[in-house]
């Protein structure tokens, strides 16, 4: 990457005896929108404070403009940060909380006035200026918060959960404004979240995070078409994952035996004999009532699960897992206690390597 | 429809009557009466007589009161300056250790005053007197020639205020301290605040009910208390607290030991009603 | 490491230093105290060679063994009067609605805030007019009157909305008033109960100016005592005494610690 805004060059940090991040290297563009993605406790909020420079990193150098960070402190950084539970301040007006950043650079009286002005009206709060934080909603206080952060024209906008008090409908909406707005200002947005879903819609790409280790880092539909390891395969999106070893391999199909059956998928980069995993979305799955050429992979339908968009089967299959696909609509020809054969198209499903 | 009603009153009669009972007997009547026997005079043989006069509050303003309560004032304005300026770093520091280590420290705080509060006056007495250890080592190494005489002086009795009333600084300031949301630190920092600055716009603003509940906590009590100035001023130094209990032994003038209990009162519900404007006045332009 | 860091290492030693150096202002007086409680002279005057003969005769001074009694019985029924009108009244304010009830409240502030010995005299007048004789009776009325707003505002800050739901759910399972406020109210507030009767014990077994405002003629509390011997000075077995006492509180403390850390693992 040329000129990277921010880079991570094997950042480690330890509390105590616990390594929370381990060995990570980075390299964000400048305007681009990124995702640290992960269950909570993979050290994603970490990795962002010790870019904000709340948290030092025990190991390892962090740049900003290929500038090293390490002595100097938040404040003298060049990057905000909007706070999981927003930390306004709870004496201030929104206007106050707005300034703030600004008095403090002792901007001259009008231009704060007008930026603070401008930046309120892009957050749609023109009127809210005179209020307190506990005269708002979640929402407004969402927009209060990212609204201090970006009146500083900050180069990089960290953000740590943002949405996470939301309730389901307003983050959808946030969602979509937080990513309109990022794409007019053109700021480099690094964004927290556990919630894949958001970070599929909002990021240009996504480091998927698991116990302090960056797993992968890719546009969102590699992410999400094509998982590296098990752990991106099974936390984003649904899919039935299964362990095996390859037995047979032609034109890059794969034959894989495992304890459910033996079942094909497309790889390249595999041996016969190796041990991988298999994953494959339930879109993609489809049954039949006799064996399918290269399957078998019979199973037992236990149930259908109505979602409203979707139908989900559920199906037991031999190695007493369940596993489901789904359907738009549910399949008229199988009832409950039918015995299937599961199959799908090699291409559709992932091989992944065995992870050490 | 009615009985129903009644019946429903019953336990909040039984639960809440008692205190009830002991607050409007023992707090209401009392500190009634006692505006009342302000305003009445004193007879020649130091009883009370039953006729309304404004003598005892003309008597404060007298120079001999007067200088009293301008001196226990000042006593009790310094002593909660000094035990502010003492206990918020304290506080700060306990509440910015882990969870366990503060709670530990805040016991160790209230230790001490689990010892009669006499005995640790005494103390400064023992440690202070003329052949005491701090005049001995003085005198030894020979700094000074002759033993400084410190007991019974002012300054000994502000010593003894302060060590008797700094936990009830550091207490309410621990408390608003440790609650303070430390993400609101952090946004200020990453906003471009120094430390210094943070702390003036941010720490101190938001933790300042706690400032006020140490002034009224430390200030009231110190500006009442005699049992400092008997211990460590050895009948010599007089506050307000000394002449309000003498008018009710020796002296014997009731009416004006009233008065200035009611003038105590005045000052503590001036000090509250300036609070409650304070909490308001939360609203101030920062720009 | 980096200057940060090594910046914040620095700020936290001084940190450290500037909190020990207050605790010692605190510790100083207890110290010394205890130290003066070994000192070989009649008074404390200055400090005369090591002895422990004050730890065995201060039982043989009859004042000194007379108004420790005195105020330990004085502090212990000033405790259970004012936990019990406290509990419960803790409980009344809080969950009933009556004409009074702002008025209450605002009572229960005046001892908390106002100078002790503005009430102290208060009661003494009111005493006095209506023919009321000073003695232990008196002394009581005073503590409780300080005793009791205290425990109402510790007890009430652990009653929680929980509660309210918890006793719905007792008298829905058929439990009447009382059985509730027995078996579900009280073990959920006892926790603050108990720091109310601490609370009350330390500051009753302590008071000095209602003690002495509103004592009889004969017998005085040990606080009171201790400021009368103020004009000769106090005895090293006055020390010694403090000193047993201080160091009994300390160890029934650590007890009750380790009991309640022993406690804790075994749940786990």
């Amino acid at each position: 990457m040329n000129n990277p805004i921010i880079s991570l060059e094997g950042v480690e940090k330890r509390f105590g005896s616990n390594l929370v991040v381990k060995k990570m290297n980075l390299e964000i563009a400048e305007g681009e929108f990124l995702t640290l993605l992960g269950p909570s406790g993979c050290g994603k909020t970490t990795t962002l404070r010790m870019i904000a420079g709340f948290e030092e990193a025990s190991a390892g150098v962090i740049k900003v403009e290929g500038e090293r960070i390490e002595d100097k402190e938040p404040f003298q950084r060049n990057v905000n940060t909007v706070f999981q539970n927003y930390a306004l301040f709870p004496h201030m007006t929104v206007f106050n909380n707005v300034a703030y950043g600004l008095t403090i650079k002792k901007v001259p009286k009008p231009e704060i006035q007008e930026r603070v002005m401008e930046m309120l009206r892009l957050v749609q709060l023109e009127g809210f200026e005179k209020r307190k934080p506990d005269e708002l909603s979640g929402g407004q206080k969402q927009r209060v918060a990212i609204a201090r952060a970006l009146v500083n024209r900050p180069k990089v906008l960290l953000l740590d959960e943002p949405l996470g008090a939301l309730d389901l409908k307003l983050r959808k909406q946030m969602q979509i404004e937080l990513k309109r707005l990022q794409k007019k200002l053109g700021i480099t947005f690094i964004y927290v979240t556990h919630d894949q879903e958001e970070a599929l819609t909002m990021s240009d790409r996504i480091a998927v995070m698991h116990d302090g280790v960056l797993e992968q880092l890719d546009v969102p539909m590699e992410i999400y078409e094509h998982p590296k390891t098990k752990f991106v395969a099974g936390f984003i999106g649904e899919s039935n994952i299964f362990d095996g070893k390859v037995t047979d391999k032609k034109d890059n199909v794969l034959t894989v035996q495992t304890e459910a059956g033996m079942m094909q998928v497309c790889g390249a980069d595999f041996e016969v004999g190796e041990e991988m995993h298999v994953a494959i979305r339930p879109e993609y799955m489809d049954v039949s009532k006799t064996p399918v050429e290269g399957f078998d992979l019979p199973g037992t339908v236990k149930d259908f699960i109505y979602q409203g968009t979707v139908v989900k089967t559920a199906l037991d299959i031999k190695n007493g897992q369940e596993i489901k696909y789904s359907r738009f609509e549910q399949d008229t020809d199988i009832a409950e206690g039918n015995q299937v054969y599961v199959y799908w198209r090699p291409e559709k499903a992932v091989a992944i390597k065995k992870s050490m | 429809m009615n009985n129903k009603k009644k019946k429903n009153m019953l336990p909040a009669l039984a639960m809440a009557g008692p205190v009830s009972v002991w607050m409007i007997l023992f707090v209401t009547i009392p500190m009634l009466y006692i505006i009342y026997i302000s305003f009445m005079s004193r007879g020649v043989f130091g009883d009370v007589v039953y006729k309304f006069s404004t003598e005892s509050y003309k008597t404060i303003l007298d120079p001999t009161y007067f200088k009293v309560i301008l001196k226990s004032l000042k006593a009790a304005g310094i002593t909660t300056i000094l035990c502010l300026l003492l206990g918020y770093p304290l506080a700060y520091i306990i509440a910015h250790k882990p969870k366990d280590t503060a709670a530990k420290l805040i016991t160790l705080i209230m230790i001490p005053f689990w010892t009669n509060s006499l005995m640790r006056l005494n103390s400064w007495l023992l440690l202070f007197q003329t052949s005491g250890p701090i005049n001995n080592f003085l005198v030894g190494t020979g700094i000074v020639k002759e033993p400084i005489t410190f007991i019974y002086t002012d300054g000994l009795v502000l010593i003894g205020l302060i060590t008797n009333m700094l936990p009830f600084a550091v207490l309410p300031l621990y408390s608003t301290i440790e609650k303070l949301d430390k993400s609101l630190i952090e946004a200020s920092a990453d906003l471009g605040a120094s430390a210094a600055t943070t702390f003036m716009r941010v720490t101190l603003p938001i933790t300042f009910p706690g400032i006020f509940s140490a002034i009224i906590l430390v200030f009231i009590p110190s500006l009442g208390i005699y049992t400092v100035t008997d211990m460590l001023g050895g009948g010599k130094i007089l506050y307000i607290g000394n002449i309000i209990k003498n008018q009710f032994g020796s002296i014997r003038n009731w009416p004006l030991g009233a008065a200035l209990s009611v003038m105590l009162i005045v000052i503590t519900m001036l000090l509250i009603f300036i609070y409650t404007r304070f909490a308001k006045i939360e609203d101030m332009e920062v720009v | 490491m980096s200057k940060i860091a090594k910046k914040r290492k620095r700020l936290n030693i001084i940190s450290n230093v500037y909190a020990f150096l207050v605790y010692a202002l605190l510790y100083i007086p207890v110290a010394v105290m205890m130290v003066f409680s070994f000192n070989d002279q009649k008074y404390n005057y200055y400090w005369n060679g090591f002895t422990t003969q004050w730890y065995t005769k201060l039982f043989t001074n009859s004042t000194l063994v007379d108004s420790l009694i005195y105020s330990l019985i004085i502090a212990v029924l000033s405790t259970l009067i004012s936990v019990f009108i406290g509990t419960i009244g803790a409980l009344g304010l809080k969950r009933y609605e009556f004409k009074m009830k702002k008025f209450i409240d605002n009572m229960l502030y005046i001892p908390i805030i106002v100078p002790e010995i503005v009430l102290a005299v208060a009661l003494l007048i009111i005493f006095l007019k209506v023919g009321v004789s000073m003695g232990m009776g008196t002394i009581l009325i005073g503590h409780c009157t300080f005793c009791i707003p205290y425990a109402i505002v510790t007890i009430k800050g652990r009653i929680s909305g929980d509660n309210e739901t918890l006793e719905e759910a007792s008298m829905d399972l058929g439990a009447n008033r009382v059985q509730t406020l027995l078996r579900v109210t009280l073990p959920n507030i006892f926790p603050g109960v108990m720091s109310a009767a601490f609370l009350s014990f330390t500051m009753s077994f302590d008071d000095v100016v209602m003690s002495n405002m509103l004592a009889g003629a004969k017998q005085s509390t040990l606080p009171v005592l201790i400021l009368s011997m103020n004009k000769t000075g106090v005895t090293p077995d006055v020390n010694a005494l403090a000193t047993i006492m201080i160091l009994i509180i300390v160890a029934a403390m650590i007890l009750n610690n380790i009991i309640q850390g022993a406690l804790h693992k075994r749940v786990k």
